[in-house]
């Protein structure tokens, strides 16, 4: 057990192993469905709005805080889009970027209005967030007047439900670029070497020279424009912006792909790749029990025992770190 | 208490000692930061298991492995930092863990009729229902006694009950002692304070260096006495004599009126290029507080700071980098590093931007070299630069904060506390950098709770008292006994 805890893969590995095991039986009970590449495609597309979420929540959760507004801000950017794209007296590609600018200028301002208190008066993330989650979907209700707002142009439809190659859904390419820009951001740049720091402590941080409220503020920034940009992607692919998207299940799921992908809620330690995993393993986890037809209501009790053992290794491997 | 022995890793914090307390005196405990004081009475109130030894209470072998079996044999602890809930009232902290109640209901009647004849008894004015974060510190600290009487306890330690108190508050505390005293309690007194102790005291014992030394009473005990007995030893020789500072060398660091209520109050003074000025004084007299001012880790209500001549602003950490002040904080694990980051990211932390590419990425290559060459000049013992500093010795753990300044281009250097927990090897390196520092022209501040230390490395030694310069030596006046009469107020 020991051995085991060092491993600092301990989290990969295991996700991979259970991979494994995964793939192996659902594979053999549903007689080779579950490899085809157009069911691992469609897991992949299915797994792009979470996964972008999560890769936003990565970062917040990185500096040890957490941010509940995404699923109502899904929501809302996707219904200010709407608006926008029908207000807007031009079409094409133009349209699709203004559009899409809009919605990530509107998502900065709403990571920028959770930030403030945060930073400023020391308030936890978990209040200003979940005030932010209500206000938003207020807001997203009033601007469309309760119902989907279709969008006339179709310039989006190449966005929302185009392939590449005839077989690689756009969305994925979306999320294979966030996936890209965040770990970038998050391991090779100054701004992504602080929130680690700060997250792992914060004073020795702000000691060193770090600007701790900027750093953080970005980061509740980046996490609203992650939300806008998932809002984005289901206004294209429905053709229509619609206040209650992304107000289901999407935050939780976030947060469990976070955590599955081995970053610590506890802040200091974590890693966008490991956050496409976690994402990537619920979604063939949720596809394989679809496949051999487990009842809806017991996947949810997998998928919570899923992340409950995620968090339990994480602490034990702690704990024996901290021994060490 | 029979020759009890208690060992950290690294560090042996008692060895045999023996005390005894008699019922109705008050025993006071003295002795240098560090020589043991808290760790022994941590020990009574079964915060900390000893490794060898015994405790006798009324005749009996008593075992205490728990805070739960101190107080059930009437062992009460009032510590420094209080133990209170500040959103609780007066009354409800005083019965805390020990409410009356009737069936499963608090029984409020009862806990007033029990708070209101313990306050009553000891002649305390204190307001019952007022919320304890309202109230002084002084207050709070009548609060910490009542409750420990509520549970019945017998013996009372309190460590160091004056230090945040103002005169009037003493005087009501002191009156309160001596009611305790009466009804039959021991109580066993820690203090830095020279002056209080023929006031409050029956008997004096010394510790120092995890060792009773001495044990008098106090009407025989003078102040010189005590002072020798805690001090006890001649600076160690194995300081390095640090270079003379040229007559001619400039000004580096020119601290003017800092005020910060209520730790630092009016602090001014001047260090040259190539010296090094010592800080000591208690704990809680304000030396971290002056260093912290300096270095923008707290900012300053007022007052001018001047580095290499030049007026600076420092209101951030930021600011204080940039103007080329470095600040060795006291506490390594809190404040100087990031235990979960390698030696490599925790090296360049502080200077991140001079390893950016154009292309606004980290440059890995330059970074990895520049954290190799840091670990190598000091001498860090890591497997690799990869390795997280959680898993380095105390030593190399200070180390790599060090590296981490050294990367930078200051010019004034405040080391707090800067061998604190290392062994002597790695002491003894970096007192060695220290002189390298120096030699190049930098200026230092050392705050330093080892008297030794400050004594031994220091052109010259301020020592603080109140938040205030209470006396400057220079290096051949700074004896042991005059410092420490200097920072327990004690007439010289």
């Amino acid at each position: 057990m020991s051995a085991l805890l060092k491993n600092p893969w301990l989290r990969t590995s295991s996700l991979v192993i259970f991979a494994l095991v995964l793939v192996v039986v659902v594979n053999n009970a549903a007689h080779g469905a579950f490899l085809e590449p157009r069911n691992l495609v469609q897991v992949l597309q299915q797994i792009t709005y979470s996964c972008v979420l999560a890769v936003g929540q990565t970062f917040v959760i990185i500096t040890s805080g957490i941010d509940l507004s995404i699923g109502s801000l899904v929501g809302m950017t996707g219904v200010v889009m709407a608006k926008t794209a029908n207000a807007l007296p031009f079409d094409g590609a133009p349209l699709v970027l203004v559009t899409l600018l809009v919605g990530i200028v509107v998502g900065a301002i709403a990571g920028w209005v959770n930030a403030m208190p945060v930073v400023k008066l020391n308030l936890p993330p978990f209040i200003t967030t979940f005030a932010m989650l209500e206000i938003a979907f207020g807001l997203a209700y009033i601007i469309s007047g309760g119902s989907p707002i279709p969008v006339k142009s179709t310039a989006f439809s190449g966005i929302g439900s185009g392939t590449l190659f005839g077989f690689v859904p756009t969305p994925i390419l979306w999320m294979v670029g966030v996936v890209t820009i965040a770990t970038v951001l998050l391991m090779k740049t100054r701004f992504g070497r602080y929130v680690f720091a700060l997250g792992g402590n914060e004073e020795a941080a702000r000691l060193a020279g770090v600007n701790v409220a900027r750093v953080k503020t970005i980061v509740y920034m980046i996490s609203g424009v992650c939300a806008s940009i998932v809002g984005f992607l289901y206004m294209a692919r429905f053709a229509s912006g619609s206040p209650d998207t992304g107000t289901h299940d999407e935050l939780l799921e976030a947060i469990a792909a976070v955590v599955v992908g081995g970053t610590s809620l506890m802040g200091g330690s974590g890693s966008i790749v490991g956050t496409f995993f976690g994402a990537l393993l619920i979604g063939l986890l949720y596809n394989a029990m679809n496949l051999i037809h487990v009842d809806s209501y017991l996947q949810r009790v997998v998928l919570g025992a899923v992340i409950l053992l995620a968090v339990v290794l994480d602490e034990l491997r702690k704990r024996y770190l901290q021994k060490a | 208490m029979r020759g009890i022995g208690k060992s950290f890793p690294g560090v042996r914090a008692l060895s045999g000692v023996s005390l005894t307390l008699n019922a109705g005196e008050v025993l006071a405990l003295v002795g240098e930061n560090g020589a043991g004081k808290s760790t022994l009475m941590k020990i009574l109130a079964g915060a900390e298991r000893a490794d060898e030894g015994g405790i006798l209470i009324d005749g009996k072998e008593a075992r205490i492995a728990s805070p739960r079996d101190a107080e059930a044999l009437g062992i009460g602890m009032i510590y420094q930092e209080l133990n209170v809930v500040p959103q609780l009232t007066a009354l409800e902290n005083i019965v805390l863990g020990n409410e009356p109640v009737r069936g499963i209901f608090l029984d409020e009647n009862a806990a007033r009729a029990r708070a209101t004849a313990l306050v009553e008894e000891l002649g305390m004015d204190l307001p019952l229902d007022q919320v304890t974060s309202r109230l002084s510190v002084g207050a709070q600290q009548l609060i910490e006694i009542a409750k420990a009487l509520a549970k019945k306890a017998r013996i009372i330690v309190m460590d160091e009950p004056t230090a945040a108190l103002t005169d009037r508050e003493i005087d009501a505390l002191f009156a309160i002692i001596a009611r305790l005293k009466a009804g039959g309690a021991g109580i066993i007194y820690i203090s830095h304070r020279m002056e209080e102790l023929p006031k409050i005291a029956d008997r004096i014992t010394v510790l120092r260096d995890g060792a009773a030394i001495e044990t008098r009473a106090q009407a025989d005990f003078p102040q010189n006495d005590i002072i020798r007995a805690m001090v006890g030893r001649s600076v160690d020789a194995h300081f390095p004599e640090p270079p003379v500072v040229a007559a001619d060398a400039p000004v580096m660091l020119d601290v003017e009126h800092f005020v910060r209520a209520p730790a630092v109050n009016d602090v001014s003074f001047q260090v040259r290029a190539g010296e090094i000025v010592g800080l000591a004084g208690l704990v809680g007299a304000g030396r971290t507080e002056i260093v912290r001012a300096i270095a923008g880790a707290d900012a300053v209500h007022s007052g001018t700071l001047r580095v290499g001549g030049e007026i600076v602003r420092v209101r951030t950490p930021h600011d204080g980098i940039a103007a080329g002040i470095a600040f060795i904080t006291e506490d390594r694990k809190r404040q100087g590093l990031v235990l979960g980051m390698s030696v490599r990211e925790n090296t360049t932390l502080a200077h991140l931007a001079q390893f950016v590419a154009r292309d606004g990425l980290i440059d890995g290559k330059r970074e990895r070299a520049a954290a190799v060459k840091m670990t190598d000049e000091l001498r860090v013992r890591t497997p690799s630069i990869e390795q997280l500093v959680r898993n380095l010795s105390g030593g190399n753990q200070q180390k790599v904060v060090l590296a981490k300044w050294l990367l930078g281009k200051a010019r004034v250097f405040l080391f707090d506390e800067p061998t604190r927990g290392i062994d002597i090897g790695a002491k003894t390196e970096i007192y060695a950098l220290m002189l390298e520092l120096i030699k190049n022209g930098a200026a230092i501040v050392m705050v330093s709770s080892e008297l030794p230390e400050v004594l031994g490395m220091s052109h010259r030694v301020l020592v603080i008292r109140d938040g205030k310069i209470a006396q400057a030596f220079g290096r051949a006046d700074a004896t042991p006994d005059r410092v420490i009469a200097a920072a327990t107020g004690a007439a010289a």
